[in-house]
Formats: structure tokens, C-alpha cells, sequence
């Protein structure tokens, strides 16, 4: 594919390339991105702004150039910025490939850094000698400001001018988190949202702070992506379950949903709301309990990125995508065209509607829910003028297959706490 | 004696994060007060460092931010200081001002280069802050908190004062700016107002007026007073109405 150098969010001939669920693929103008969803469908975005996150000054034991490229932190807290960690490089910028930058100078722990007007000490090398953790060093409001105005967008060698803020913040950017763009959502402007909203499809957003895409070592590149915090407001995780339970479409725009969304929906396919910390690597044998469909840019083979596809279709079915951008003259990396793509089914864990009798208050009401097969805990039971929460009872986790008389029998048992509306 | 509604406002305020530029003197300095004494967490832009480290030795919990509103390139610093300070934002305060020539002059006598000035300062300033805080104001109104823009405007902005024409040709903008933006950001949950706050014995107003007597000036802590009262009234209608927030979730 051809490489995207211009940083234009929404180039006028952007181009959208989608696969659905039959395996049948269309081309769209990207300006017609509206045009996909359905009515109901929730559209989920990560709201993650981005940090200037390229750092140059000097290694101050040998006097020599380096640029730091932060590229993971433990959490969203604003605290968390004074350690983290960070990909070192040396002479040059990002008008070399990565591949071709000289290495920097041997780092050693307690080594010292003078970056702009920031002071850093190497605390730790972590398993390569490129890949380190920093610790900056005055006042936490100091330090942000030190990023604030001295850092700069990290940037790679296909875009040839310098990258500003402006050019790397999606329109719905709010906590300054990420490292790198959530490029995905540079398709999202407010007249998109705006549609959206006309056609009545739903939108959420969550925040994750993508870390470091790309390293230029192979060895680094290997344990990409780093872990990643990030946060699920209750809204978003309440929009889900809805459309879960009502078999609606969840729409993930960009990796980072999916990696947040399915980490929080690990452990019995309901997304719990809050802080959590992406570990997860997303391929090929990953079941996906959350999204069904994913509006993305175009990828490289062999990329973390390429990699999370597979988890949405085959390996031919990904070939035959790729063939298809080749022919089709597709620009790639973050400025680059989209991809829509509908999982197949295939290794995603499906959710059942689940019609049941419930006792409540001394009544049989009937009830509907969903559940996933294997679920481990939970049954979230939802009428509409109540709400409760039955949870599965233990011999529940071992059938395969959750009936509508199991479904009874274990709310029956628990039947617990309930509220009003939402 | 506080009436309900009294307590209502107050509580409005608790747990909320404002920003406000041009916070080190006049009307920002006496809004950082205010809100900071009605339990909001407040982080505050000036240019001068040495006016925002006073003003941040004052007021403990003040969040101080150096930069120029009116310089491209330091909104988005601004805005990464803020929302890492505040974690996040629910209410924007646009109140940093700049008068064009002064003396105030004759639009025929003023520099080019004042106009562009007020421009900057008055229009682009607030226009790029707003835009870029856009994404953490509807994250606010998506987490049920409702959301406020408040633009600092004059009477100077509807009335053709002579001699006043940078100031008041920008703020005439920002008030219509203000107009259609709160039009077009209704439907995401977003209120922008526009508020004239009154002569009042500031900083700026000696400037402009030199030798006008102080007793006939509104104080700006009064000011505040009202300003402050009008976006708790506001966030309390929109808290109180559910329904004015958009993406409600189960419907």
C-alpha cells in the first residue's frame, strides 16, 4: 500500500473499504462513513487526546543526542507521567525511517537526561537496551508542562513535515493520555456526529492511552503493543449491554476500542465500567464477547495492528482485504484510508437471547436477557419498568448450553438487588 | 439566610473543574476566587509567570498555567496543562481580554497591528480554546455532568462606543461566535454563553477610562458573583432536565 505523507484528518478523497459479515466487500467515499452503520448500532470511539510525546535533549553522561519516545504508563492518574516508559533513540529525527536511526548510547540504570527543560534519570533497562523506564524529576505541574511545550508529536519518515498537535488530535480529543494518535477516529467530526445522532445510531467513547506503534527494532516491535490503561465511563458500558441484549451492532472505531472493550470483557463477556490495564495481544485465536465490527485504518502485514484483524476474519479472508487495498490503490498508516470490517463469526464467543420466567416480588413476570455460553457468573435479566441482576449459581458454569428453564431456575434462586430505569 | 435554591447553586459548583483565562487580575482573578470558594476545582491561564505563581501563592488549590491565549501555538499546551490538572473540564471560561490601542484611539488612528491584536486576544483565542476542549466538554456532558462555556462579553460588543472599535468589533464576533456556537451545540449537551458582566473597576477599565470614578464601578468580585450564579443555574437546570442531555442510554 502506499504510504499516506500528508496529514490531512479528513482528505477529500478519502476512500472506505467495507467487508461484511458475508464476506462481500464495497468501496465507499470516506465522507459517506454514515453510511454503514444502522439504526441502533453503537458506535464507540476512544476520546484518548495525544502528548507530544517525543522528547530530544541529551544523554548527559556522554554528552551525545537522544530522542525519547514515550511509550507506555501504569495509569490514566496525571501522577503517573513522572515514571514511565520510554523507547530511546539517537542522532536524527523522524525524517529517518526508525529502522535506520543510529542506536543511542549505552544506558545505563541512573543514568541522567536533560530533555528541553525537563530532568529524567534512567530508572531501569528493561529487557532491551533501547526500551527503558524514566523517571522525571520536580513537581508533577512542572513536568507537564515540560511535556506540554517541549515535546512534539511522535512522528515517522512517510509524513515529511513536522507533525503540530492540531494535526494529530481527533476532533473529539479530551484527556491528553495517548502517545500516539487514535487515528482511527480522525474520520469522526462533529457533522458525523451529528448524523449519527440523526439516524439514531448511538455513540460512546472510551478512553485508552495507545501507547508506542512502532519501534523500527524487530526485537522491540515483537512485544507491541505495550500494556495499556484505560477507562470505560458507566454510560458506555450501560450503551453496551443495551445493544448486547437487544442484538444490536457494537462498533468499535480503531484497535484501541477493541483492546479496551474485550480486556474489560474478559472475564464473562459483560463490559464492567472503570479503570482497567490492556495486557492482552488480540489475534487470531482471540474470542471477541464484545465487538462485532471495527472502522479502522488500513495496516501492514506484520504489524500489532494487522495482527488484532484476525481476530475479526481469516487469514484468506485478510489476504484477499489486502489484495483488495493493493488493487484499489489504498493509502496506509495513520492519515491513510478505512477499512469497516464485520466479524465472521468465526472464534467470537456469541451471545443468546434469553427468554425467561422470573420470580419477582411473588410474581412470574416474563423476562428477557442474554447470556453468553460458558458464561461464567452472571445473567443480567431487563424488563422495562424494572431492572435486577441475577447471578448464576455455580452449576450453572458448566453447561454448555444456558435453557430457558436453567435461566429460570438460577434467577429463581437469586433473585437479589433491583432498581428503577437504568 | 440561604434560600433552597441558594443551596442548590452552591452545590453546583462542588467537584466542578473550571478553567478561566486571563486569571491573574480583575474580573479572572475575582472568578478564580469565587469558584474556588464555591468548591470547584480551578485551574487558571495568564502570561506572566510571575503574576500566575502570586496568584497561585494566594489561593491554594489554584492551578496556575503560563500562556497566551492569542498565540496558536500555545493553546494546545494550555489545554493538555488543564485537562491533566483538572482531569478534565465541565466549564470554560473566555475572559482574558485585550483592548487594541490604547489610549483607546480612533478606528482611523488605530494600528493595524492593535485590531489584529484584539482579534487574536478577544476571537481566535477563545475560538481555538473552545475547539480543542470541545472533545473533554462532551466527554463531561457523556458522564452526566453537563457542560458550560462562558465567553466574557461588554456592552461594547452591541453599542458602537467611539473609540472602542478593536475592542468592540472583536467582542461583537465573540458574542455572535458565542451565539451560534451554543445554537449548534445544544444538541450535544454543550451550553455556550455570553455574558456582559458591567463597568467595573478593573485593571482594564483604568486603562481604557482613566479617570473615571471607581464608586460609579461595579466590583469585580460582584460580577463574578453573578457570573458564577449563572452557570450554577444552568448546570442545575441541565442536571435537573436529564432529557436536555444528549446519548442518554437506555431510553
Amino acid at each position: 500500500m502506499i504510504a499516506a505523507h500528508l496529514p490531512i484528518q479528513r482528505p477529500r478523497h478519502g476512500k472506505l473499504l467495507a467487508l461484511d459479515r458475508g464476506g462481500n466487500i464495497r468501496h465507499l467515499e470516506r465522507s459517506r462513513v454514515v453510511d454503514l452503520f444502522r439504526r441502533g448500532d453503537l458506535v464507540i470511539a476512544n476520546d484518548a487526546a495525544t502528548l507530544p510525546a517525543s522528547l530530544s535533549g541529551e544523554h548527559l553522561r556522554t554528552g551525545r543526542f537522544i530522542e525519547v519516545r514515550l511509550a507506555a504508563r501504569r495509569s490514566l492518574a496525571a501522577d503517573s507521567i513522572r515514571h514511565c516508559n520510554a523507547v530511546v533513540f539517537g542522532m536524527g529525527d523522524f525524517r529517518i525511517r526508525t529502522e535506520d536511526r543510529p542506536k543511542p548510547p549505552e544506558l545505563m540504570t541512573g543514568d541522567r537526561l536533560a530533555l528541553g527543560v525537563l530532568r529524567a534519570t534512567v530508572e531501569a533497562i528493561l529487557g532491551h537496551p533501547r526500551l527503558v523506564r524514566l523517571a522525571f524529576d520536580g513537581s508533577l505541574a512542572g513536568i507537564w508542562e515540560g511535556i506540554a511545550r517541549d515535546g512534539r508529536p511522535i512522528q515517522y519518515s512517510h509524513i515529511t513535515r513536522p507533525l503540530a498537535l492540531w494535526d494529530v488530535w481527533t476532533p473529539i480529543a479530551g484527556p491528553p493520555v495517548a502517545f500516539e494518535s487514535p487515528s482511527a477516529g480522525f474520520v469522526l467530526d462533529w457533522n458525523v456526529l451529528a448524523s449519527l445522532k440523526r439516524q439514531t445510531v448511538q455513540f460512546a467513547t472510551i478512553t485508552h492511552a495507545a501507547g508506542i506503534s512502532s519501534t523500527g527494532d524487530g526485537e522491540l516491535d515483537a512485544l507491541l503493543p505495550f500494556d495499556e490503561p484505560y477507562y470505560i465511563p458507566l454510560t458506555t458500558a450501560l450503551a453496551v449491554r443495551h445493544a448486547q441484549m437487544r442484538g444490536r451492532r457494537v462498533i468499535a472505531v480503531g484497535t484501541t476500542v477493541v483492546r479496551a472493550l474485550e480486556h474489560a470483557a474478559q472475564s464473562d463477556s459483560f463490559v464492567r465500567s472503570g479503570f482497567g490495564l490492556a495486557t492482552q495481544r488480540i489475534g487470531t485465536d482471540t474470542p471477541l464477547r464484545v465487538v462485532d465490527a471495527i472502522l479502522s485504518g488500513t495496516h501492514e502485514p506484520g504489524t500489532s495492528h494487522y495482527h488484532l484483524m484476525r481476530a475479526f476474519v481469516d487469514d484468506a479472508t485478510l489476504r484477499g482485504l489486502d489484495r483488495e487495498l493493493n488493487l484499489h490503490n489504498y493509502r496506509t498508516h495513520e492519515f491513510g484510508d478505512s477499512i469497516f470490517v464485520e466479524r465472521n463469526g468465526r472464534g467470537g464467543e456469541s451471545l443468546e437471547q434469553i427468554s425467561c420466567s422470573v420470580d419477582f416480588k411473588g410474581a412470574t413476570r416474563r423476562a428477557h436477557g442474554i447470556a453468553a455460553h460458558h458464561s461464567r457468573c452472571e445473567l443480567t435479566v431487563v424488563r422495562t419498568d424494572f431492572r435486577f441482576r441475577a447471578v448464576m449459581g455455580k452449576d450453572a458454569i458448566e453447561q454448555d448450553d444456558i435453557s430457558g428453564d436453567l435461566c429460570q431456575f438460577a434467577a429463581r434462586r437469586v433473585v437479589g438487588t433491583f432498581g428503577r430505569g437504568d | 439566610m440561604l434560600e433552597d435554591s441558594d443551596h442548590h447553586i452552591l452545590n453546583e459548583f462542588r467537584g466542578l473543574r473550571v478553567a478561566i483565562t486571563g486569571g491573574t487580575s480583575g474580573l479572572g482573578l475575582a472568578l478564580v476566587r469565587e469558584l474556588l470558594d464555591r468548591g470547584a476545582g480551578v485551574a487558571f491561564v495568564a502570561r506572566s509567570r510571575a503574576g500566575v505563581e502570586r496568584v497561585m501563592r494566594e489561593h491554594a488549590g489554584a492551578y496556575g498555567i503560563v500562556g497566551d491565549v492569542s498565540k496558536k501555538g500555545d493553546i494546545h499546551p494550555i489545554a493538555i496543562q488543564i485537562l491533566a490538572a483538572l482531569a478534565g473540564l465541565d466549564v470554560l471560561i473566555n475572559n482574558a481580554s485585550d483592548l487594541g490601542p490604547t489610549p483607546l484611539a480612533l478606528l482611523a488612528d488605530t494600528e493595524c497591528e492593535d485590531l489584529e491584536r484584539a482579534l487574536a486576544t478577544n476571537v481566535l483565542g477563545p475560538f481555538r480554546l473552545t475547539k480543542v476542549l470541545l472533545g473533554a466538554l462532551a466527554s463531561s456532558v457523556r458522564e452526566r455532568r453537563g457542560a458550560v462555556v462562558l465567553n466574557v462579553s461588554s456592552d461594547a460588543a452591541i453599542n458602537p462606543y467611539p473609540r472602542w472599535g478593536a475592542y468592540g468589533a472583536s467582542k461583537t464576533a465573540l458574542h455572535h461566535l458565542s451565539r451560534i456556537w451554543n445554537e449548534e451545540l445544544t444538541a450535544e449537551g454543550i451550553r455556550v454563553l455570553s455574558l456582559d458582566p458591567g463597568d467595573m473597576d478593573t485593571p482594564l477599565h483604568a486603562i481604557a477610562v482613566p479617570g473615571a470614578d471607581p464608586s460609579e464601578l461595579k466590583h469585580p468580585e460582584t460580577a463574578a458573583r453573578e457570573l458564577a450564579d449563572a452557570i450554577g443555574n444552568l448546570l442545575s437546570s441541565m442536571r435537573r432536565r436529564p432529557e436536555l442531555m444528549p446519548e442518554a442510554v437506555v431510553r
